[in-house]
Parts: structure tokens; C-alpha cells; sequence
């Protein structure tokens, strides 16, 4: 279960010929597939692509219709090793994930399937989680499309041409028997856009006549000597057909003039932000009119060297708009260039930044020093270029630097994963820092305040695994953190199974949430909802016993902090060697909402009984120590200014976005903070029982109430209140 | 593809499409809002396109929604960008008042072009929350960048008009985008694109037509300030002994220190008798008498007044016998009701989280028995180990009620406890060091009144506040007389507040005594 329903995505996916798209680039993508008669799809969940694999998940009955398959891989590796179904039968196959990080995990499949080649289209979509708002290390694709001479599209960033895009790619694959890359960056996958849709194709030949009919080629197969014919045939037959035919079917565009004095080689991707800057620099216009030559390539790799030598002969000099590091496409052109004895200037990194977002303005900005260099007659009369430079440089805006607080991302209201780091923020008062292993997932907003919790992220699964170097005597322990998601995709054998065999003394905290929470709540081995289309409620318990691990602790509720503490300690400090696994498991509240709410307002609604859990603070009781805050972060855990002129500090106070999880309650008694929390049982559709109990102990405390009210000499009403 | 005929000379088109930019925090709709005005534009025959990075935004972070829309002209489509661009941005929407300031900061904001429409109201980022003290951000450095940086400023309460009517805040956002009237739609057009959304459009209706009268009636509303300090008027209650002390406050006080006086009288009371404010009013008046030899009255006396203020807090300690009193108050009753927005007949239930120790139990005690039980540590211990755990109080059940009843009922006996004992021992040690620095160095004396601020909180916090309170005050002596000790003690008591261990207070005291080498 995804955290949001596709339902309606789902419906677009069956529109045909003729029909009007409207959505995500990432949803186009998917309806592309389909369009294309992909006979099977994988993939791991992760930003910007997972909305691809949730739709798809949601989408049984087209998927059925259409005879394809979907899964929900283990792993990047497990959905690339997927497209071998690709290598001896006409079947087009498509996987996708988060890139490079996923591309990572796949690479050793990808390196196989591109040295023996595929027969039928292979497509990988790779979510490009490269700039601003990326949640991973700042790499390109690009590395892995050379290295192993796949071929990698970028098409220009809005829904037809990431839909034609995959039509081309399967054919590419298919022409040059090699699988073929297709990057799309974070706003292209969630830009909101549309395109004339098509029917959507059965495959021809179905991977159950694949299955019915096995082929087998010694030829395909990565040993030795076949590995050498292998590179030979990248060489000399895959390379030179995909060249042929990104010629043929003309993949990559010219815009603006056919002659100049200068042109520009860019990246499809960068099409958009490119043209934006050449109209502020007054050199193109909004409907996509400009006065440069421009070259898009589609297909970044491999460069189509006649045309990019056509395109540069005439010209003075060309400027290649490539984004991320190092510039492996600047210095193909470069080479490219030299061999033919070509003397057209090349620019690239020289004038636009080695790394980062190519924005607009960066964009401007080296653009202009390209034109002012070698065309300054373009430049006409420089129409002013927006700019905040006057704003920025005003002391009331620097001001702000000092007064706006960043924001990161953190747990959610109510996460189960707050009570762990809180438990751990209270072992380490107890028993001193430790060294902690972090890993890839939601528990990773642990190393930011208020927790401060973890030193390193080595990938997913492999937090356990990154703390392998630490098994020698020692008077602490490494704790290591890895969550369900984690465990699942790569940790049971290489940090669980490598800390098993090895006799690591460390304690490996598995933080389960019932979902690969992160990449958007799905479901995994481990949830514990039924899913019709999957087998889950496999314990992590019995995985982790089952590789011989023999101190493991089953926490089913997170927030018993006191419990989660004790735990911990007793991991800490045990005798016994070997891996001392802590699983904790609660519901990520964010997917535990989801599924509840319509439930209870159901059940109210229908006049059950139902009892709603909601925390306060009382204020007269708080002394604005905000220590609950330091140990806590939940998002409805604030403070608010007083009234009370013998009060210096704002109070803790909770918000009506409240879901009662319990923690702040936990926190205080396990950590003996203050008396100031409550919690509020609030029963709807109270039965006999409840009415008549509440009526007596109504009686019984409101009498000792006006007793002592009556005692007690007050100034005012609102001294009370 | 366009092959541009030699012969023909580019005609380029100065078009440009109206960019709007939307900040805003996970969970507060920003997505939606996007996809309202992305399909209003669409419905009006324009080209529009959205982007954003979901991730982000999705657990609580900062992000921004971008959007450009222009219609096709000829056939062809506009060319959009995926960013917005400092300086060329037309309409920013802050989904909340930090934001607002960030836009400013990311250049988004700039007054050729700009209007900025940003909900007025905060929610505090955990830098903010966490600090010992107070971290809230200025607000008022973000409404003076506006009227720096904005071309047209639109702020009210977005959040509160949106609770109001039970929406989120997207939906008074986009009505107050419709009130400002930047975009060229008619309301009903933004109103349909609600509509064609569907779900839980009835609401945000309400919330749209909130926000957009927002505009009309009080497009510029003041910041929502922290709410006044109100001390009790001086108006007789009715009571003769209430009504002896305020006559005592009036008589005895200078003006400037007598609300701070009678909010001091009324917490006393409160926290335990008449008897006790009279005697808080007893030890003040030397300190008017020491304020009136120091010259205090050509400063507006500030010791008076600080004392007024923190004599009362020293005086009214935190205790078991203060929260249970506090909790099993009807008033207190009635709130919590309020508090968790219970209606009709459903029924609440109270559960308190206490983790009494025995200090606890010690310090209640009558001061001669407790001393004698500390006697002995060993036995001390055993006791811990039955006492010093988590209990759930159910306060509104009567077992538990009866309990806290009974506590609180230990008042009458509270000046004769250990624990009373210590923290008059306590504020007697604080008040001698302010009363012998007075004469000598009058703002510093002031500032020695203040440190009481840092002690709060209950057992290991509460010792945390009490060691950096004795820190701090144990400087007094050093600065005594040196050339703006004032300051620094303000400066290491702000130190202190700053984090919950004290390394701010260690830096600020290396570089204090650094600055006086």
C-alpha cells in the first residue's frame, strides 16, 4: 500500500489513440511504456520515479488486460538482472529507479547484460537525483553508460518527448542489440504537462512463449572467449548501428538558424532552462524562435560525430551545455575535434560552472561571456537580464540570513522512529557517545537536529556492514541503524549475514515501519498488511535467526521509550558476542493515518464506540525548558508566548495536528523531564458502562473540587483559566 | 524542428509568461495549490505547466512549487522553464511567514515585478523550539524585507482563516491569489478549478472565498504579535486580605514596579496563601529602600522592579505539591475539554506522565526528616527503587484524583518542608548578592536579579538551570564595578539559554575573560 491511492492515474494509463494526457512526466513515462508493448516492468521505489512503480502497483487490471508483468523488485540489482528476459527473446523489458544511487546497486547486472547484448528493447528509466532538493551524492549516469557502452538519452524535459523518447529507445535497443538508458531529471519527472496519447500494445511475443520455447547461446554468455567477441561486437557492430540509427530517425534536434557564427551543443534535458536564458539575453523567444543554431542531443551517448562535426564546421566557435561532473561529453567533442583537425572553439566548463544546477541564471551568465567573446554583435542592445542582485545586496534582505531558520526535512507527527532516537539520546547520557552507523531511509533525519544521532551512510542496507572495521575490544560498542526498507533490499546477507559470520560485537538496531516508508510507503517482505499481489508478513525476526543470529530483541511498540532504553543498554553492555540485533517495529504514522482515519470516522460515524488519544501541556505546569522539544521534534510539539508577565520563555504546547502516538508522554517519564504532559482519552459513542462511570467520578470529583475551591482565596476568575 | 529561411529575418517574440512561485512546508497542501492554479489556467485556454520536488517537502521540509503559464499563440506551444529565476518571478506565495523570508533571500522577490502574498502566522522550525530559552525568530525582519523587496505585500493569517473553516491553508492561499488580482482569471474560474477537483471541495471553498475577502477587507493585517504581558488590574476584589495587599502594593511601590507586584501577589497567593504574599511584599521593601539610596529613581527603578518580578518566581519553586494542585483544579478540567476539542457527550480521561524520585518524596517531607533520611544513602536508595519509576496518573478516575488531592493538600505543611528550606536558602544567597553589588554597580545588581530566569524545569533539568543559574550568578563578584559588567552577565545568562548543555556559557565565559585580560 502506497501512501496515497493511484486510482485516477491509473484510469489515465488506459486513455488511446487520439486522447489528451494531462499529468506527471513520470506518469506519461509509464503510459509511454505501455504505448510501447513493454511485455514486463521492475524496478526499485525511490524519488523522483517512485509515483512509475506506484501506479503500475495499483494498476493490476491494465496490466493484466494488456499482458504484462509488473514487480516490485528487491532491488536495483534484482530489476536489472531482470532485463536477461530481453536477452534471447524478442520481449521488450523496462525497469526503472533512483540514479546514480540505484545504478550503483544494478551495476554489476548492467555490466553483463550490455557485454552479451539484448535481442529483444531493454529501457532503463533512471530518476536523475542530481541538483537542488536531491537526497543522495552528486554524480551523473553518464559514468556507467560509457563504462559499459549503453546508450543514454536525455530528452528535453516535457511529456512528448519523454514519450517519444521511450518509443525511440526500445527501437534503439532493439537496432543495436544494447540496452539503452533513458535519464530523466527530478523536475522532468514531476513536471505537469501533456501529450496526444496512442493505443496501448499487447506484446507480440509474450514471455510465455518465451518460457514455452527456451533459447539458449553460449554466445551471450560473459565467459571467456565469448567476453572478447563481446567488446569486439560493442565495437564494431552495436556502436555503429546505434549511431546509424539515431541518424536515421534524426533523435537529435536542430533549433535556430542552419549557419552561424557560433552554435550550441546541449543536453536534451537542459532544452528548457537554455531557451529561458537565451530570451533573457534576447537571442530566442518564448514560443521557441531563437537567432543561435542550436544542436539538442537527445542521445548524449554515444555523440553522433558526423553531425556534431557538421554542425561545428563554419562556426567559430560552439559552447557545450553539459550539467554535472566531469564533462565527458566536452571532452569527446574535444578529441572528436582534434582527430578530424577541426579548429572551431569549443567552451563548456571553462565559462559555466564545473558542478551544480544549470539554472537559468547560471546559464545567462555563460552564455554571455560565450556570445561577448566570440559574437558580441548578437548581443544587439542587451536588453536588461532579470536580476535580484539589487535586492540581495539591501541590508534588510542580508538581514535575513541571521532570522530565517532552515527547515530540513524530519520525522513526521507521530513517527514510531522518534522514540528510538530518543531512547538512544538517553543511553547515550547514561553510557557516553558512541560510535553510530547510520543508513539510507527515514531513520537518517536521526543525524539532524534535535537527535544529532549518526556518523556515516554507506548505502542502503549497509549500515550494519559499515560498521565492520569497529569489531575489536573496546570499552563501547558501534551501534549500527538500518531500517526495514534497508534490510530487506541488501542488508540480511551483506550486513546482517557479514556480521553474523564475522562475530561483530556490535548492536544493530533494525528499525521496521511495516513499509519502505522513504520512497513512499510500499510494501516490502515485512509489512504486515495483506497485499492480494504479494506475499508479505515475513518476519524479520526469523530472517535475522535464520542466518544464525542469536541476541535478537522484538520491540513491537517503538514508543515504550523506557523499554526501548533498557533494551538498548542491555545490548550495550551484554556479554554475549556477535551481533546484538534490536528490531523495533511500529507503523509509519504517516501510512498508519491513512489507513485509520476513514476507519474511525467510519465508526463514529456508524455509533461505535471509539477511543481517541490527544496530548497537551499544561502550561501552568511547564517552565519553558523546552527539553521535551530536544528529545523529541515532532512537528505538533511547539511552544507558544505567555500571557503570564512573571514568564520570560514561550511553553511547550501541542497543536491540533496531534495524532496521539504517545511519545512526548514516554519522553517525559522515561527521560523524568517535567509533569507537564497529559493525555486525553476522548471516547465517542461512550456506552452505558462508560456514561454511568464518568457520572460518578464527575460527582465524586467535582464535590472535592468546589471543596477546595471554596478554601481557597483567588483574585480572579482568569487566575484559574 | 525550425529551419529559419536565411532570407527571412527572426522575428522573436517578447512574450513572456507569468511566473508564480509557491514556498511551502510538507503537509500544508503546496501540491494541491499547484495543481488549482496549473488547471485554472488550463480551463481558461492557457498553457501551463507546474513543477516541484515532492521529496522534500513530503517529511516536513522546506520546498517550492513552481509554475508558468501563457497561451499557445499560433499553434505553438510556450516553452517553459522548470526554476524559477531571481528577479523575474511575478507572484510568490508563502504558505508561511519564514517562508516568505526565505523567498526573499532566494531573490524570488523583487519590487519591479513582485506581489507577495504570504500567510502571516509561523510554525516554528526545531532550531527555533529547542533552545533553553527563547529561539523564536523576528518576524519583524521578515516584514521589513517585504517592504524592501515586494512590489505589493498581501499577509494575513492564512492558517488560522483556513482552520476557521475547516481547510487547509492551500485553499485560503489560493482565494487570497484570487483577491489580489494579479492573474488574469476571473473568480469564478479559480473557483471551478476547486470544484473540478473534487474531493473535500466544499471546505475548500469556504476557505477560498475566506481568503479572497481577506484581501479585500485587510489585504496588510499586523504580525501576529506574541500576546501582551497582563498583569492584574488594580481593582478590589471584594475580599479584605486580597484587597490589604493590593492597598499594601499601592502604598508601598513605586508605580513602575507595581504591576509586576500584583502579578507577583496574585501567584503567590495562588501558589499558596495571603500570609505568603504579604511576606513577598515584606522582603521587597528593602529593596526599594536599597534602590532609593542607589539613586533608583532616575532609573525608573529597575531593581525594584526586577525583584517585584523574580522574587515572586524564586518564590513560587516548581514542587510536587504546586502540580498536583494544578492538575486537579476543575478550571484545569474544563481547559484540558477545550484543549482536545471534546463536544457532546463525549466523555474524556485524563492520564498524567509523572516520574516521581525520592528527592521528591524527600523534599516533602518535614525539613527535620528529611534531613534525617538523607542521612542515609543506603536507605535512601531502597526507597528509590520503589518510588523512582514512570506512573500513569489517571486524574480523572478517582483512585488517582484522590491521590493528587491529597498531595496537593500538603500546602498547609509546605514551609515546613526540606525542600522549602533549600530554595529560601537559595534565593536568600541570590538576594544577598544582589543587595551587597547594588550599591556598587546599580545595572549590574539588575541583571544578578534576572539569572533567576535560568532555573526551571523539574529533577535533572531542573539541576541542569540550577547550575548554570549559580555559574552565571558566581560571576557577579568578578565583574563587579568593571566596565560593562551589565552586559556580560546579560550575555552569559543569554549564553546559558542558548543550549541545553552549557557550551554556550563556557565559550561566553572564556571570551569574558578574554575581554578583560
Amino acid at each position: 500500500m502506497a501512501e496515497r491511492s493511484f486510482a485516477s492515474e491509473v484510469q489515465d494509463l488506459k486513455l488511446g489513440a487520439g486522447d489528451v494526457f494531462r499529468g506527471e512526466g513520470i506518469l506519461a513515462i509509464t503510459k509511454a511504456l505501455l504505448q510501447s508493448g513493454v511485455s514486463y516492468v521492475g524496478g526499485y521505489q525511490g524519488s523522483p520515479i517512485s509515483h512509475l512503480m506506484d501506479v503500475l502497483a495499483d494498476a493490476k487490471d491494465v496490466l493484466d488486460d494488456l499482458g504484462v508483468h509488473f514487480e516490485s523488485s528487491a532491488s536495483e540489482a534484482a530489476a536489472a538482472a531482470m532485463l536477461s528476459a530481453s536477452v534471447m527473446y524478442p520481449v521488450r523489458g523496462a525497469v526503472t529507479w533512483k540514479s546514480t544511487a540505484g545504478t550503483n546497486v544494478a551495476a554489476d547486472a548492467l555490466s553483463n547484460l550490455s557485454s552479451g547484448g539484448v535481442k529483444g528493447g531493454a529501457l532503463i528509466i533512471l530518476g536523475e537525483d542530481y541538483g537542488e532538493g536531491s537526497s543522495i551524492m552528486q554524480e551523473r549516469s553518464h559514468a556507467f553508460a560509457m563504462k559499459s557502452q549503453m546508450w543514454l538519452l536525455d530528452p528535453r524535459p516535457n511529456l512528448e518527448c519523454m514519450v517519444k523518447a521511450v518509443e525511440d529507445g526500445f527501437e534503439l535497443s532493439e537496432a543495436s542489440n544494447t540496452p539503452v538508458m533513458m535519464q530523466v531529471r527530478v523536475r522532468g519527472c514531476h513536471v505537469h504537462g501533456q501529450f496526444v496519447a496512442k493505443d496501448n500494445k499487447r506484446p507480440t511475443f509474450t514471455l510465455k512463449d518465451a518460457l514455452e520455447n527456451p533459447k539458449r547461446d553460449l554466445g551471450r554468455i560473459v565467459l571467456p572467449p565469448a567476453a572478447y567477441t563481446h567488446e569486439n561486437e560493442k565495437l564494431e557492430n552495436r556502436w555503429p548501428a546505434a549511431v546509424a540509427f539515431i541518424k536515421a530517425q534524426k533523435l537529435n534536434e536542430h533549433f535556430g538558424p542552419d549557419v552561424g557564427e557560433i552554435g550550441l551543443i546541449i543536453q536534451g534535458g537542459l532544452y528548457n532552462n537554455v531557451m529561458r536564458a537565451l530570451q533573457f539575453l534576447g537571442l530566442a523567444d518564448v514560443y521557441g524562435e531563437t537567432t543561435v543554431p542550436i544542436y539538442v542531443m537527445n542521445v548524449t551517448y554515444p555523440m553522433v560525430d558526423d553531425e556534431v562535426v557538421a554542425f561545428c564546421l563554419g562556426k567559430t566557435a560552439v559552447i557545450m551545455i553539459e550539467e554535472g561532473q566531469p564533462e565527458y561529453i566536452e571532452h569527446t567533442l574535444h578529441t572528436l575535434l582534434r582527430r578530424r583537425d577541426i579548429n572551431t572553439k569549443v567552451s563548456g566548463k571553462d565559462l559555466l560552472p564545473q558542478g551544480g544546477e544549470y539554472t537559468a541564471p547560471v546559464l545567462v551568465k555563460g552564455l554571455a561571456a560565450f556570445i561577448e567573446t566570440h559574437a558580441p554583435l548578437l548581443l544587439g542592445n542587451r536588453p536588461p537580464v532579470p536580476s535580484a542582485a539589487m535586492v540581495l545586496a539591501d541590508p534588510a534582505i542580508k538581514a535575513l540570513a541571521a532570522v530565517v531558520p532552515a527547515r530540513p526535512a524530519g520525522f513526521c507527527i507521530g513517527c514510531p522512529e522518534r522514540p528510538i532516537f530518543a531512547a538512544m539520546k538517553l543511553v547515550e547520557e547514561e553510557l557516553g557517545i558512541h560510535h553510530v552507523s547510520a543508513d539510507i531511509g527515514c531513520h537518517l533525519f536521526s543525524i539532524l537536529p534535535p537527535f544529532n544521532i549518526g556518523a556515516t551512510t554507506m548505502g542502503y542496507g549497509l549500515g550494519p556492514a559499515s560498521a565492520s572495521a569497529f569489531n575489536v575490544p573496546a570499552k563501547k560498542r558501534p551501534i549500527s541503524i538500518m531500517g526495514d526498507g534497508g534490510f530487506w533490499h541488501n542488508g540480511l546477507a551483506t550486513s546482517v549475514g557479514n556480521a553474523v559470520f564475522n562475530k561483530h560485537d556490535g548492536v544493530i538496531m533494525v528499525v521496521d515501519n511495516f513499509y519502505s516508508a522513504a520512497t513512499g510507503g510500499q510494501d516490502i517482505l515485512s509489512s504486515r498488511a495483506d497485499n492480494p499481489g504479494r506475499l508479505t508478513n515475513n518476519s524479520i525476526v526469523a530472517a535475522v535467526k535464520g542466518i544464525g543470529a542469536t541476541w535478537v530483541r522484538q520491540i513491537d511498540r517503538t514508543y515504550d521509550v523506557a523499554r526501548m532504553r533498557d533494551t538498548l543498554r542491555d545490548a550495550l553492555s551484554s556479554k554475549d558476542k556477535g551481533p546484538k540485533i534490536i528490531v523495533a517495529s511500529s507503523e509509519c504514522m504517516l501510512n498508519k493515518q491513512r489507513r485509520i482515519r476513514p476507519l474511525i470516522a467510519k465508526a463514529i460515524k456508524d455509533g461505535k464506540r471509539m477511543v481517541r488519544e490527544k496530548f497537551g501541556v499544561d502550561e501552568d505546569v511547564c517552565t519553558g525548558d523546552h527539553a521535551c522539544i530536544r528529545l523529541s521534534g515532532c512537528p505538533s510539539l511547539s511552544v507558544k508566548e505567555t500571557s503570564d508577565p512573571l514568564r520570560d520563555d514561550p511553553v511547550a504546547a501541542i497543536d491540533q495536528t496531534c495524532v496521539g502516538c504517545g511519545n512526548c508522554g514516554e519522553v517525559a517519564e522515561a527521560a523524568v523531564l517535567c509533569p507537564s504532559f497529559y493525555r486525553a482519552d476522548i471516547i465517542s459513542n461512550p456506552t452505558r458502562v462508560d456514561r454511568l462511570l464518568a457520572r460518578v467520578r464527575g460527582a465524586v470529583i467535582g464535590h472535592l473540587q468546589r471543596r477546595r475551591a471554596a478554601r481557597r482565596t483567588v483574585f480572579a476568575a482568569e487566575m484559574s483559566s | 524542428m525550425t529551419l529559419v529561411d536565411l532570407a527571412r529575418p527572426v522575428r522573436l517574440s517578447t512574450d513572456r509568461p507569468l511566473c508564480v512561485a509557491i514556498l511551502a512546508m510538507g503537509g500544508q497542501g503546496g501540491g494541491v495549490l499547484s495543481d488549482w492554479i496549473v488547471a485554472m489556467a488550463e480551463a481558461e485556454g492557457w498553457a501551463a505547466q507546474s513543477t516541484s520536488v515532492p521529496g522534500v517537502a513530503q517529511r516536513t521540509g522546506a520546498t517550492i512549487y513552481y509554475i508558468e503559464m501563457l497561451p499557445e499563440k499560433a499553434g505553438r506551444r510556450p516553452i517553459f522553464a522548470l526554476m524559477p529565476t531571481p528577479g523575474d518571478v511575478d507572484v510568490v506565495l508563502a504558505a508561511e511567514f519564514m517562508e516568505a523570508g526565505r523567498s526573499m533571500m532566494r531573490g524570488l522577490v523583487t519590487p519591479d515585478r513582485t506581489v507577495l502574498i504570504a500567510s502571516t502566522h509561523r510554525a516554528f522550525a526545531v532550531q527555533e523550539k529547542e533552545k533553553p530559552g527563547n529561539g523564536i525568530a523576528d518576524p519583524n525582519a521578515v516584514f521589513a524585507a517585504a517592504g524592501i523587496a515586494a512590489k505589493r505585500i498581501i499577509g494575513f493569517d492564512m492558517q488560522a482563516l483556513a482552520e476557521q473553516n475547516g481547510t487547509v491553508i492551500s485553499a485560503t492561499l489560493f482565494g487570497a491569489l484570487a483577491g489580489a488580482a494579479v492573474l488574469p482569471f476571473r473568480r469564478d474560474a479559480y473557483e471551478n478549478a476547486i470544484r473540478v477537483g473534487g474531493k473535500g471541495a466544499e471546505p475548500s471553498l469556504r476557505g477560498f472565498a475566506a481568503g479572497f475577502s481577506g484581501v479585500t477587507q485587510k489585504p496588510l493585517d499586523d504580525i501576529p504579535a506574541p500576546p501582551p504581558k497582563v498583569a492584574p488590574a488594580p481593582v478590589a476584589t471584594g475580599y479584605a486580605a486580597l484587597d490589604a495587599l493590593l492597598d499594601r502594593i499601592a502604598r508601598e511601590l513605586p508605580p513602575e514596579a507595581q504591576d509586576l507586584a500584583r502579578a507577583g501577589v496574585e501567584r503567590l497567593v495562588d501558589y499558596q496563601d495571603v500570609a505568603y504574599a504579604n511576606e513577598y511584599l515584606d522582603r521587597l521593601a528593602p529593596f526599594l529602600a536599597l534602590d532609593r539610596q542607589c539613586g533608583g529613581d532616575t532609573k525608573s527603578f529597575a531593581l525594584t522592579v526586577q525583584a517585584a518580578k523574580y522574587l515572586a518566581v524564586g518564590m513560587s519553586y516548581d514542587d510536587v505539591i504546586r502540580v498536583a494542585d494544578l492538575k486537579t483544579r476543575a478550571s484545569r478540567f474544563d481547559r484540558v475539554h477545550r484543549e482536545v476539542g471534546a463536544k457532546g457527550d463525549q466523555i474524556v480521561i485524563m492520564t498524567e506522565f509523572m516520574h516521581p524520585r525520592m528527592e521528591e518524596v524527600l523534599g516533602s517531607l518535614p525539613r527535620r526528616l528529611g534531613q534525617a533520611l538523607e542521612a542515609r544513602p543506603r536507605l535512601v536508595k531502597a526507597l528509590d527503587r520503589v518510588v523512582n519509576r514512570g506512573r500513569r496518573v489517571r486524574t480523572a478516575t478517582i483512585f488517582w484524583f484522590l491521590g493528587l488531592y491529597i498531595v496537593s493538600g500538603l500546602k498547609a505543611f509546605r514551609r515546613g518542608t526540606l525542600r522549602h528550606e533549600r530554595e529560601m536558602a537559595h534565593v536568600a544567597h541570590w538576594l544577598d548578592v544582589v543587595t551587597a553589588t547594588a550599591p556598587r554597580d546599580y545595572d549590574l545588581a539588575v541583571e544578578a536579579l534576572a539569572c533567576r530566569r535560568l532555573v526551571k524545569g523539574y529533577s535533572d533539568t531542573h539541576a541542569r538551570g540550577l547550575s548554570k543559574f549559580d555559574r552565571v550568578l558566581a560571576e557577579v563578584g568578578f565583574l563587579t564595578g568593571r566596565a560593562d559588567s551589565a552586559a556580560w552577565l546579560r550575555r552569559l545568562k543569554e549564553a546559558a539559554l542558548a543550549d541545553e548543555k552549557g557550551a554556550a556559557l563556557d565559550g561566553a565565559l572564556a571570551t569574558m575573560r578574554s575581554a578583560y585580560v
